[in-house]
């Protein structure tokens, strides 16, 4: 495959602009690829973030043509438009510089949403035996692949309209430690979710299920986090 | 959008589903019949049942309304403080309600 791609990429902080580049189009392409060619070869002080490449980190997620996606791997030939790709940092976060986006809030959020395990047993304990067919090992399973890549959070709709929203991603988190039967946080994980810009401000628009690039289906956690903190509140345990 | 708020406007909706399908069989049975509001009235007036019908019916929709626009004034407009938004909720709310129970007051007492 030969061609030039018209990239155009994301400079300068929140007021900064679009600037566009020649790059030359590959096979097996990444937009990752993309821009790393510039880095190295038009422009060194571009700055981006990645890690792994492989899908793994969720470091190098951006905005593509438009749409929040993860970019080692997203190739050119699935994305370009008219031979353009416009790539710029997420949506619903602050820009650090060029397409490098602070995650800072969207982190303070998994700890707002109490997304750490709370463990229920001493190290002197035996270890538990969890039977993978058990169902809330089922519900925990469905959801415990996310690799923190931000890209759920940029696609949100409510994170856009309400600041204080917790996002997709720290209320899905929250769902697998709800799931998770040696977890002894529950009481304040589900007092923490059921305040404003907790689970009930989620109106299914089911855009992180569109847009999560592992395939995982935030809207069904944070139904699942209204149905159970529905339940606490009526029997008076929120 | 917290859990309180969040059950109250899902029960008020639970309610509303068959008051609304029975408010849409009155209006249909009075326009087919061609009732005068004399008619309308002979019935309802001292009517518990017509009370109670259209006074949880005003009630729902009071609590209802007043959380759904407290939802789309938090996310729509720049107004974010809880406080503003909670009094806006409460005046829209009561204010549907005495204007809702002050007509119901009106064809049944």
């Amino acid at each position: 495959m030969t061609g030039m791609i018209e990239v155009s990429l994301w400079r300068g902080k929140a007021d900064g602009r679009y600037q566009t580049y020649q790059v030359p189009q590959r096979a097996n392409q990444t937009v990752l690829d993309v821009v790393t060619w510039v880095q190295r070869n038009a422009d060194p002080t571009l700055s981006y973030r990645f890690a792994c490449r492989v899908g793994m980190c969720g470091s190098c997620a951006m905005t593509v043509n438009g749409r929040p996606r993860w970019t080692c791997r997203t190739h050119t030939s699935k994305v370009i438009e008219d031979g353009k790709l416009e790539i710029g940092p997420l949506a619903n976060l602050p820009v650090i510089k060029d397409l490098a986006a602070d995650l800072t809030r969207f982190f303070e959020k998994w700890q707002r949403a109490k997304g750490v395990f709370a463990p229920s047993k001493t190290r002197k304990d035996p270890i538990e035996r969890i039977s993978p067919a058990s169902a809330p090992r089922i519900a925990a399973d469905a959801a415990i692949e996310c690799i923190n890549c931000a890209v759920c959070y940029a696609a949100c709709d409510t994170v856009r309209w309400n600041e204080d929203y917790l996002g997709p991603a720290a209320l899905n988190r929250a769902w697998t430690l709800v799931n998770d039967v040696k977890d002894a946080g529950n009481k304040t994980r589900l007092a923490a979710i059921a305040e404003a810009g907790g689970c009930h401000a989620c109106h299914s628009h089911q855009s992180c299920q569109e847009h999560c690039p592992n395939k995982l289906n935030p809207t069904a956690s944070i139904a699942g986090l209204k149905r159970r903190t529905m339940q606490a509140y009526i029997k008076g345990e929120l | 959008m917290n859990v309180r708020l969040y059950v109250l406007q899902r029960a008020t909706a639970a309610i509303m589903a068959p008051l609304v399908i029975g408010h849409l069989i009155v209006i249909f049975y009075a326009t087919s019949r061609g009732l005068s509001a004399g008619d309308i009235l002979g019935r309802t007036r001292g009517s518990v049942g017509w009370g109670l019908f259209y006074g949880v019916f005003v009630l729902a929709v009071a609590i209802h309304g007043a959380i759904g626009l407290r939802g789309i004034l938090a996310e729509w407009t720049p107004l974010k403080s809880k406080g503003a938004l909670d009094a806006l909720m409460w005046l829209f709310g009561l204010t549907l309600a005495a204007l809702g129970l002050r007509a119901v007051m009106a064809v049944v007492l």
